[in-house]
């Protein structure tokens, strides 16, 4: 039985990475035609192409300001909300918690429809400028705002509530209260909306695809390079990406383990 | 603490950009180019019902492929030693952190006519098999990439199963494939829920999928939507129809599937 479930967790892992693996494999590959299946010498050309690639930089730097902004408006704005939720009455929260999960349940591509379908419609009534950059993070915060509602709600249920009038009693004004007791509290529920945010907003191709115009995120400029299935530089870009999130994790992980010693040491 | 009003900001732009949008696509559903009421889209949306009901089929065989596979591998995790847990979890939640567009062209190497595994089948001396542009790469892919929404909501309840509920019916005479099917089975049911939910409708929805895997011939609802708004058939009006007739379906399998759990507290499985 040991020996079976061995065998079988490695065939659905080798299942997972395999096709990572091959784009590592062939990122390398030195190839005049551009192959993508035949293996010929080794080189790194692909990757000095890569980054004297203006619209891959572009697109990397609107990738990064987009997911930063929306992180911290999606983060403040989620936090509040999850806190004057946390004291509506039953009937008001589970009206508010229902229209919050919409986005989580429709499917992607009908969010994101329906959001260019909106911004279609203001500007034709206000005018200004076509669909783009806020456009686009007015979306990646919409999609976001769910996300870190959920994770601060249960903290702010978990906490006791008596905390925060007792430091108010003991001479904090509402702010500090605020701030000394309630924040430390939740803060664990912000980072983890915070970090969700920034990682679906950098990953999001649907809603963009549908609310970016001719603006150029990462996602978006890798789906018009896999339309044009030609160059191994987009095998490239994998590995780097692949490579910087193997990184993080490895980074998270170890801190998580140092700070799970630390607090069995205390 | 007490301070409902600052929610207020999020209520404004959850009107605006999660109510208002949506209210939109129900208006351009059922008026014309000029803004008239009409029913010609939702009509028109029959003209489809193949292309909905492959879409359907084939999200659910993806979903049930992904929960045959996934069931015994999240079985597995969860009897592993705390240490290998954290490791095997994180082994299955790596992939998803790879943009899925870069996943699904890795696959399109490996199926292609002469992609990797045609030249190995022919290295070793076999015949090359048609696999690119099937409705089997298409449900491959989908398996590939949801899989993991079906692995962890599932791990995640079987971790909380406590084992002593598991010997009592064991002492009580069930064998193996009883505690399994009365005992195991039942109160998995909540990260089973979760996990069809996760992986269907994201399946039955795609476009990426079929366009990189299936070639022209398996559109899906996605691509319907997709070719409305920006692609060659501009039609806003016929796509909101669409758009609003897959939520419906959407709704409705949920309101099944909801039916199984009992759940209150249903929110379900592990969030990354």
């Amino acid at each position: 039985m040991k020996i079976a479930s061995k065998i079988y967790s490695a065939l659905i892992f080798i299942f997972l990475y395999a096709p990572i693996l091959v784009l590592v494999v062939f990122s390398f590959n030195d190839t005049e035609t551009g192959s993508r299946t035949i293996w010929s010498g080794f080189t790194l050309k692909w990757y000095k192409m890569l980054f004297e690639d203006r619209l891959l930089l572009e697109a990397l730097t609107n990738t990064l300001i987009i997911a930063v902004i929306t992180a911290v408006i999606s983060t403040a704005l989620g936090t509040m909300a999850a806190i004057g939720i946390n004291a509506m009455n039953k009937r008001t929260k589970k009206v508010m918690l229902t229209v919050t999960n919409l986005p989580m349940v429709n499917p992607e591509i009908v969010t994101g429809v329906s959001l260019m379908l909106l911004f279609v419609f203001f500007v034709q009534v206000f005018g200004g400028k076509s669909l783009g950059m806020v456009s686009l993070i007015a979306a990646h915060i919409t999609f976001c705002l769910p996300y870190v509602i959920l994770n601060v709600l249960p903290k702010l249920r978990q906490m006791n509530p008596n905390l925060y009038e007792a430091a108010q009693d003991l001479g904090c004004t509402p702010f500090k209260a605020f701030y000394k007791v309630v924040l430390p509290e939740i803060l664990p529920g912000i980072t983890t909306g915070f970090i969700m945010s920034l990682t679906l907003s950098i990953d999001d191709f649907v809603i963009s695809y549908f609310t970016s115009g001719t603006t150029q995120t990462l996602p978006i400029y890798i789906y018009s390079m896999t339309r044009k299935r030609v160059s191994p530089e987009i095998n490239a870009l994998s590995t780097l990406l692949f490579a910087v999130i193997l990184v993080l994790l490895i980074i998270v992980n170890v801190r998580n383990s140092k700070d799970k010693k630390e607090g069995k040491a205390n | 603490m007490k301070n409902k009003w600052l929610a207020a900001p999020y209520t404004v732009w959850m009107v605006i950009f999660i109510i208002l949008p949506l209210i939109l696509v129900g208006f351009f559903a059922f008026t014309d180019k000029e803004g008239y009421f009409t029913l010609d889209n939702i009509m028109k949306v029959g003209q489809y019902s193949n292309v909905f009901l492959r879409s359907i089929w084939l999200g659910l065989l993806a979903t049930v492929i992904c929960l045959v596979l996934a069931y015994p591998l999240a079985y597995i995790i969860s009897k592993a030693s705390f240490k290998q847990q954290t490791v095997l979890t994180m082994l299955v939640m790596m992939p998803m952190w790879m943009n899925f567009l870069l996943r699904t062209y890795a696959w399109m190497s490996l199926l292609e006519d002469n992609g990797i595994i045609n030249n190995f089948l022919v290295s070793i001396g076999l015949p090359r098999i048609h696999m690119i542009n099937t409705s089997g790469a298409v449900v491959l892919g989908m398996v590939y990439n949801y899989i993991p929404y079906m692995i962890l909501p599932l791990y995640s309840v079987l971790t909380k199963i406590n084992g002593s509920v598991i010997e009592a019916a064991q002492d009580l005479g069930a064998n193996n494939v009883k505690v399994f099917m009365k005992v195991i089975i039942p109160m998995s049911m909540p990260g089973i829920i979760s996990g069809i939910t996760m992986v269907f409708v994201p399946a039955v929805s795609t476009f990426i999928i079929s366009k990189m895997l299936g070639g022209g011939g398996n559109l899906l609802i996605g691509d319907l939507i997709d070719m409305q708004f920006l692609g060659s058939a501009y039609n806003p009006n016929l796509g909101s129809a669409i758009s609003l007739v897959l939520m419906v379906i959407i709704l409705i399998c949920m309101g099944i599937m909801n039916q199984f759990d009992d759940d209150e507290e249903g929110s379900g499985g592990v969030m990354i």
